[in-house]
């Protein structure tokens, strides 16, 4: 019974813990403008600032936003689709083949993901400029495919050593070619660590503001992260910040789905790929 | 179907420590051929390389007619259990079974029809919408099982199916295999290091120790006719005895004291100096309790343990061994996987027999089925050759020329 009540005590205080900045954001998003600028601390709107959905259209109405949603959804969605199937098939091979230098590339691939970030920027900005993919999608892509690349590659082939050898023979002798072994067994198989690795890119690439701010200069590719520090209304000194609220719980939303979808894609897989033949 | 022919086959790994070192054997189509040794003898390794898992560093693997070294395992078109099974976790039974025909791309009705008739035979209808995780054992064995019946392979491949078995399913699986492999009559190679499975199985039985073929033969010619000590040792349970044994005219002396062999045998050992006496547990017996002694002789020993079976009692008489046999022994030994602590007789008794642990017993031994063996090489001195099938050795070639000994 007392350790009941300690685990929901413990249990509240990290949902509070977690949740309390993103639920103020929340009531936020609900105040006029005037009501933040005026002082209003409590949780819900004074009498008369409420502002319903008004700050959500007006949002939704912005067309420097929905350049800036549609960027991150498709430069997030593409580096992670690649950098996924790389990483795939990097740490099959990584996993089953002894070749020369293979822990070469597994130290290299941790060191350019221990890499700060920030001390790329520069050199990136310039080389970017000078080959034409300053503030364009492949500009962001390749970056965020090159730091996500070494986490997904190490967590796959973690999943792969997992896998029985057996599992791909049994295939080959029932008349699977190399590659389908691959595709209609070792695939499924390692599902959860694809799917791990596919959120953990996808985090990366929406939640990054360094590249996404320095990299880009226009609606062109500049992602939500970077269009929200754009976000400034008429008067420069005094941000709307309930507009900016707004904008951050629509921002929000896709990262909670995604990870609703791929979280039971990975309950899903681990059950299954749990069993040893 | 088809036979399978492997001529001077060698595996050698990068070390160049010949894993499978110049093995020949003729599977005949229809055939029940297993493949027996200690852990490391090389027959996975062999198996794997009939299956093309393993590359072959040198001789020739043909199947049927075709030579087969190069090609890929999913173009020899056979089929394996695994020990473990590899089962596909994330496919249901049926998709399991469905699996090769879904590669070769069979129609659906085809597919549904083979998979029905392989289910049906192996009695797993009620669970074709299951997963793998959620079955035991047996029915995991039964689905492997079913994934290589189900299509027309020339040959069934097992590498020690009921290892993760325990041992009565293990023994209905074995009865199962077994008529599975009589009613469809498919070239078979059983990998296993069980010699009860050996036994009851195979129609021919290969022998291997460290790579080398010791003897290929039926199970009774291997059990009556073992050419070497390590056949002798491996192949019974409990296992032969190993006594040192002076020959001097048709009187064998051995620890316990001497006993009479038949002449033709006392021949072949004459001259030899020490030797090493092999006498299975069951050809000993209580004197108090042998019908006919005439066969025999007796000797008089000290019984240390008695265990009473029932049917039977097995009574352990410890002796000592000179230096040389005892070498000889204990490298058997290890060749065994075992580990012998003394040096002692095991002898199966009638389970009338009243000798308690211990009595001084009066034993009788049925000397005409002793087998003389030279401690040096452990070459079976008295063995049959024309019931023996192919031993490995100098008397490979004699042996061989005879035709099929083993049928």
């Amino acid at each position: 019974m007392k350790q009941k009540v300690g685990l929901v005590v413990g249990v509240l205080f990290v949902l509070a813990w977690c949740l309390l900045p993103v639920a103020w954001i929340i009531s936020l998003s609900f105040k006029t403008q005037e009501s933040v600028t005026v002082g209003n601390p409590g949780f819900f709107p004074a009498e008369g600032t409420n502002a319903g959905l008004d700050n959500y259209r007006s949002v939704l109405d912005n067309g420097q936003f929905l350049d800036a949603i549609r960027n991150s959804i498709g430069i997030s969605l593409i580096a992670t689709f690649l950098s996924v199937v790389i990483a795939t098939l990097a740490a099959y091979a990584i996993a089953r083949l002894e070749f020369q230098g293979k822990k070469f590339v597994l130290t290299m691939a941790l060191v350019i993901a221990m890499f700060p970030v920030v001390s790329l920027v520069g050199p990136l900005f310039d080389m970017w400029r000078a080959i034409g993919i300053y503030d364009t999608w492949p500009g962001l892509i390749i970056p965020y495919m090159s730091f996500t690349l070494p986490l997904a590659i190490w967590t796959l082939s973690a999943f792969f050593r997992e896998i029985p050898w057996e599992m791909e023979q049994a295939a080959q002798v029932d008349g699977a070619t190399s590659w389908q072994a691959f595709r209609r067994v070792i695939v499924p198989l390692a599902a959860p660590g694809v799917f791990t690795a596919a959120i953990l890119t996808f985090f990366f690439a929406w939640n990054d503001f360094v590249f996404g701010i320095s990299l880009t200069s226009t609606e062109a590719a500049r992602p939500i992260p970077a269009a929200l520090s754009f976000f400034v209304g008429a008067d420069p000194f005094n941000r709307p910040a309930s507009l900016l609220a707004a904008a951050a719980v629509v921002a929000t939303i896709p990262i909670v789905v995604i990870v609703l979808i791929f979280q039971r894609k990975i309950v899903a897989g681990l059950t299954s790929g749990a069993v040893k033949g | 179907m088809a036979g399978i022919s492997m001529r001077n086959i060698v595996k050698k790994y990068g070390d160049g420590f010949p894993a499978v070192n110049d093995v020949s054997i003729d599977i005949a189509d229809g055939e029940f051929m297993i493949l027996v040794g200690p852990s490391g003898c090389g027959k996975s390794t062999l198996l794997r390389m009939i299956v093309g898992l393993e590359d072959i560093t040198s001789g020739d693997m043909v199947i049927g007619e075709k030579r087969v070294n190069d090609l890929a395992p999913r173009d020899r078109n056979l089929a394996m259990v695994f020990q473990n099974y590899a089962l596909y976790p994330h496919l249901s039974v049926y998709e399991n079974i469905a699996f090769p025909l879904r590669l070769a791309k069979a129609p659906d009705s085809e597919v549904d029809e083979k998979v029905r008739a392989a289910s049906k035979t192996l009695e797993l209808d009620e669970h074709l919408d299951r997963k793998p995780g959620n079955l035991s054992g047996g029915q995991r064995q039964r689905v492997a099982m079913g994934r290589a019946i189900v299509r027309d392979a020339d040959a069934f491949l097992f590498d020690e199916p009921l290892s993760n078995l325990d041992a009565k399913l293990r023994g209905q699986m074995r009865t199962e295999i077994a008529r599975l492999q009589k009613r469809l009559g498919i070239t078979t190679v059983y990998v296993t290091h069980d010699q009860t499975e050996a036994m009851t199985l195979g129609d021919r039985v290969a022998v291997l120790k460290r790579g080398v073929l010791q003897q290929l033969a039926s199970p009774r010619e291997l059990y009556e006719n073992p050419g070497n000590l390590f056949v002798a040792g491996f192949i019974g349970s409990p296992p032969m005895n190993f006594l040192p044994a002076t020959v001097e005219g048709t009187s064998v002396k051995l620890p316990f004291g001497s006993v009479e062999i038949p002449a033709e045998k006392a021949e072949k050992a004459a001259g030899k100096g020490l030797l090493i006496a092999g006498i299975r547990p069951e050809h000993f017996e209580d004197a108090s309790v042998v019908d006919d002694p005439g066969k025999g002789s007796t000797f008089r020993a000290q019984v240390d343990v008695v265990e009473w079976l029932g049917n039977e009692a097995y009574a352990y008489l410890p002796f000592e061994a000179p230096p040389e046999v005892q070498q000889q022994l204990q490298q058997l030994e290890r060749d065994l996987d075992g580990e012998a602590l003394r040096t002692q007789l095991v002898v199966s008794l009638d389970g009338a027999s009243t000798i308690a642990e211990g009595d001084e017993a009066e034993i009788w031994v049925n000397t005409a089925k002793m087998h003389l063996f030279d401690p040096q090489t452990g070459e079976n001195l008295t063995v049959d050759r024309s019931r023996a099938g192919r031993i490995h050795g100098h008397a490979m070639e004699a042996a061989a020329e005879q035709p099929a000994a083993a049928g």
